[in-house]
């Protein structure tokens, strides 16, 4: 177990290698520059232009800051932000309690709304429950949360006047935190609830019909018991794995939601900093990203391997 | 319509753009009976029973601005744009505001310095400013004579890299002489005295705090993410990108402002949202730069909770007119100064082009109260306003100069001459107002007899300054570009697009990296001429006209086909009071400390 943890990250590394090589070339040759707003701005000539770029370290060539970059990125120095110059891990982590808070309490929700929903699915299959059940997943995976974001604003924040849709840090009493959390949050668990609920109840329907279930039948189990103990806990083994893979996600935020919502997460920054040009937010952002789902990956492997003895590490 | 109309002579009739006679007259024009009229003016220019004094310092509680761009440095001469400038103008302050006419008050300054008082040097080669006395950083320290000086030196070190550079670049020296004088000398005479230290480029740093970081090391200032100055408030807490919070400056030199005891400008969204917050929830007080379309815009403001607040000065909105050939290669380059445009080189051609625009359309349909259909390119600041221009649209008229210019329509409906089809690419930036813009203008030119080609390109591309992309403003690589170019409260810097005084150097070409900024490369001797005076001229009164002329040059020989004088439109909640704080040269919150809420 452990040379199999230790070979795989090994094997990782020039992967993320050539992640970080591709990252940075994509940032570096997109059109635009971080003083794309100071091009037409007649107090800025060209000599100050220049040293301000100098500042930035984009007066260098490609290669050269590249390797600049991953230098100090090594060294635990993730660079300054072009814009603030701010500390990217300081901006990082001013957004990342957010993040943790919101799109957290989102998976969370996500997780307690499939998990019943989808095993009910699966227990009464092509009932009047299933029926709704999948209609409503179906909605939910393929309306995309832009839509749902402004049709919520548009209820219950202009018509019923009942909560606000700008999100403010600056909010410190638990009931005001709640109410300005409630619809990004739903917003996001609904729709990773829908794709959930389709995978919980497939799950079932799998090992619904194999043998072990009919002798847990046959020795006279309780049908409560046979789901809980026996159908629901071999079922999950596959749903672990998609949420452990879909953790890097409370990370790089929900880009979309943020926006709409004005939610000061890293999707929001990962946004603003693509607007402005402004790499090294960029690079620590996708690159974080990066690393995360390559070690969510082989987290996903592991826990798969304890939640079903028959996986062995070769 | 007329609704529309009588709202737009309000709001001039409140700005004081029109007198109270001038509106009676125009308002029976549309329409109104003369009592009408009266009785509305009177009605509008009574104004709120004149509230009473300050509320009192910090009595009101927390006041919300929203800004759908976030501030990201609190530092003005360091700023990435304009949501920075006003970010950094709720702490900081300048020597004089100026409003949209260019009409000054002092704000640190005594007053604003005169011929007649002496502080302007007849010879045009200085100026000097009294400082009011007894003004404290909000850290407790003296404001002096000494901090103005450093506020010169930190910008004109080219290390610096300050993006207000160029207000300052004409100043030879700043001495201090005596603790609350200062003396400004220029390298030549100017006209144009107020430049720096003026509205948004104009705000006074605070030597102690920044003095160890004037130079290449001037964004590693912790100054720049917690400004102080001397104005109500200082920075509290700040997350770029999204929040800041201000507290009340405790020096603060009225003790009994301001009246909010803390103010959160919130960043980030989009400007349909932020109009939403403001007119249909209220959730916040103050919202910036609603660049919405009006009818959308429109709508919200029916829920009447909000005041739009428009201000001219945002630039004309216009279309360039490409006078060299696109299409041809010279020596690497497309748009060549040594090539002839195969139809826009002759003026009738360009006339009759600039007569098929349907201005008024536009303006009614896409602007409503937040832009006006523009006769000039030269608006701002509104003393420099032409009254010689006209703003017509025929159709017979075009279509008839475009025969006499010799193009005759071909079986296609387009005119040709000599085997040149008259067709031409539009470009702009991607953005859903200009693209219907293009619309209007195209049918426009479709009804005399044009083929007329639109194309779109991402703002950031379109506006950059990359020698290496063919498709950004300065190549020009097409027939006809449409952007708007903002406004300077020198004429100079604006009216440079159209001078060619030194061709190699100011035509945008392959020889100087396209950084001329006469993109369009028109040549002109007469409008060259006229430049070059209003550059030098200093009776006042003189300098104005001379540039009213050069506008009416470029207007008259279409260098530019001015279309929508735009505006700069936020809003505020009714229940907010800003006072005069919309201006095209300072910031929405330079008068902050006598904001308050009313009723």
């Amino acid at each position: 177990m452990t040379t199999y943890i230790f070979r795989r990250l090994l094997t990782s590394i020039p992967t993320l290698i050539l992640i970080s090589m591709m990252v940075f070339a994509i940032v570096a040759l997109a059109p635009g520059d971080p003083l794309g707003g100071l091009a037409t701005n007649p107090d800025v000539p060209a000599s100050v232009r220049l040293n301000i770029l100098h500042q930035m370290g984009l007066d260098q060539p490609l290669p050269v800051r590249y390797v600049k970059w991953a230098e100090s990125w090594v060294m635990g120095n993730w660079g300054y932000s072009f814009g603030s110059h701010m500390q990217v891990t300081r901006l990082l982590l001013q957004r990342l309690p957010t993040d943790l808070w919101v799109i957290g309490s989102s998976y969370l929700l996500a997780v307690l709304i499939a998990i019943p929903v989808g095993v009910i699915s699966a227990v009464k299959q092509y009932s009047a429950q299933d029926q709704i059940a999948t209609t409503l997943a179906f909605i939910g995976y393929s309306v995309p949360t832009f839509f749902t974001g402004v049709l919520f604003i548009i209820i219950f924040s202009v018509r019923l006047r009942w909560l606000p849709f700008i999100y403010n840090v600056e909010v410190h009493d638990p009931i005001g935190m709640l109410k300005q959390a409630i619809m990004p949050v739903a917003v996001l668990a609904l729709f990773q609830a829908a794709s959930l609920t389709r995978f919980v109840r497939s799950s079932m329907l799998d090992n619904v019909r194999l043998d072990y279930v009919r002798t847990a039948r046959a020795k006279g189990l309780a049908q409560g018991k046979v789901i809980r103990r026996h159908v629901l806990r071999n079922s999950l083994i596959p749903v672990v794995t998609l949420v452990a893979l879909q953790l890097p996600g409370v990370f790089t935020g929900a880009v979309v939601t943020e926006q709409i919502f004005r939610v000061p997460g890293i999707g929001s920054l990962l946004i603003s900093s693509l607007q402005n040009s402004d790499t090294p937010v960029l690079m620590a952002i996708t690159f974080v990203a990066a690393i995360l789902v390559v070690l969510m990956n082989l987290v996903a492997d592991v826990i798969y391997g304890t939640l079903d003895p028959r996986i062995r590490y070769g | 319509m007329q609704r529309d109309d009588l709202r737009r002579l309000v709001v001039d009739l409140r700005n004081h753009r029109l007198t109270r006679r001038q509106v009676a007259i125009r308002m029976g024009e549309v329409g109104l009976s003369l009592t009408a009229a009266w009785a509305l003016i009177d009605r509008v220019t009574a104004g709120p029973a004149r509230a009473a004094a300050m509320p009192g310092r910090g009595s009101q509680g927390t006041l919300k601005l929203l800004y759908w761009q976030a501030p990201t440095i609190l530092n003005p001469h360091l700023a990435n744009g304009t949501k920075d400038f006003h970010a950094s103008h709720v702490v900081l302050e300048n020597l004089l505001h100026s409003d949209t006419a260019g009409n000054l008050t002092a704000v640190l300054a005594v007053e604003v310095p005169s011929l007649a008082n002496g502080g302007v040097a007849k010879d045009g080669r200085s100026v000097t400013y009294k400082l009011k006395q007894g003004v404290k950083w909000a850290d407790g320290r003296p404001f002096t004579s000494d901090d103005v000086v450093f506020t010169y030196q930190y910008i004109a070190n080219k290390q610096t890299g300050a993006t207000t550079y160029g207000n300052y670049d004409d100043i030879a020296k700043v001495e201090p002489l005596d603790v609350n004088t200062v003396r400004i000398t220029f390298k030549a005479p100017t006209p144009f005295w107020y430049r720096a230290f003026v509205g948004e480029n104009g705000m006074v740093l605070p030597r102690h705090a920044l003095d160890a970081y004037v130079g290449s090391n001037s964004r590693n200032a912790p100054f720049n993410l917690k400004s102080f100055g001397t104005g109500p408030y200082m920075v509290d807490t700040f997350r770029p990108g999204d929040l800041v919070v201000y507290k009340i400056n405790p020096y603060y030199r009225d003790p009994n402002k301001p009246a909010f005891s803390q103010v959160q400008m919130k960043g980030g969204g989009d400007a349909v949202s932020a109009a939403r917050a403001v007119f249909e929830t209220g959730e916040y007080d103050y919202a910036w730069n609603l660049q919405v379309e009006w009818p959308v815009l429109s709508h919200m403001m029916e829920a009447g909770k909000g005041v739009l607040q428009p201000e001219p000065g945002g630039g004309v909105e216009c279309l360039y007119v490409n006078q060299t050939d696109p299409t041809k290669t010279v020596d690497g380059q497309r748009s060549s100064v040594q090539t002839k445009h195969p139809f826009f080189s002759d003026v009738k051609v360009r006339q009759a082009f600039a007569l098929a625009v349907d201005r008024q359309t536009m303006a009614t349909q896409l602007y409503g109260l937040t832009g006006d259909p523009s006769p000039n390119l030269l608006t701002t600041p509104s003393k420099y306003y032409s009254k010689n221009t006209k703003m017509t649209m025929d159709l017979d008229r075009a279509n008839s100069m475009l025969e006499e210019a010799g193009w005759k329509r071909g079986s296609d409906g387009v005119r040709q001459k000599n085997g040149v089809r008259m067709e031409l690419s539009y470009v702009t930036s991607v953005n859903s107002l200009r693209q219907k813009e293009q619309e209007i203008v195209k049918a426009g030119w479709e009804k005399v007899g044009a083929k007329v080609n639109l194309q779109s390109v991402d703002a950031g591309v379109f506006f950059s300054s990359s020698p290496g992309n063919n498709d950004t403003i300065a190549h020009f690589y097409r027939d006809i570009e449409m952007f708007t170019d903002s406004f300077d409260l020198s004429p100079v810097s604006y009216m440079n697009q159209w001078y060619s005084g030194d061709p190699s150097r100011d035509i945008a070409q392959k020889e100087n990296n396209w950084s001329g900024t006469n993109l369009v490369r028109w040549q002109n001797a007469e409008y060259n001429k006229l430049f070059q005076e209003g550059i030098k001229e200093l009776d006042p009164q003189k300098n104005v006209q001379t540039w009213i002329q050069a506008n009416d040059v470029a207007v008259d020989q279409v260098a530019g086909i001015p279309l929508i004088n735009r505006k700069g439109v936020n809003a505020r909640v009714k229940t907010l009071e800003t006072g005069p704080n919309m201006s095209a040269f300072d910031d929405a919150t330079w008068n902050m400390a006598d904001w308050k809420r009313i009723g």
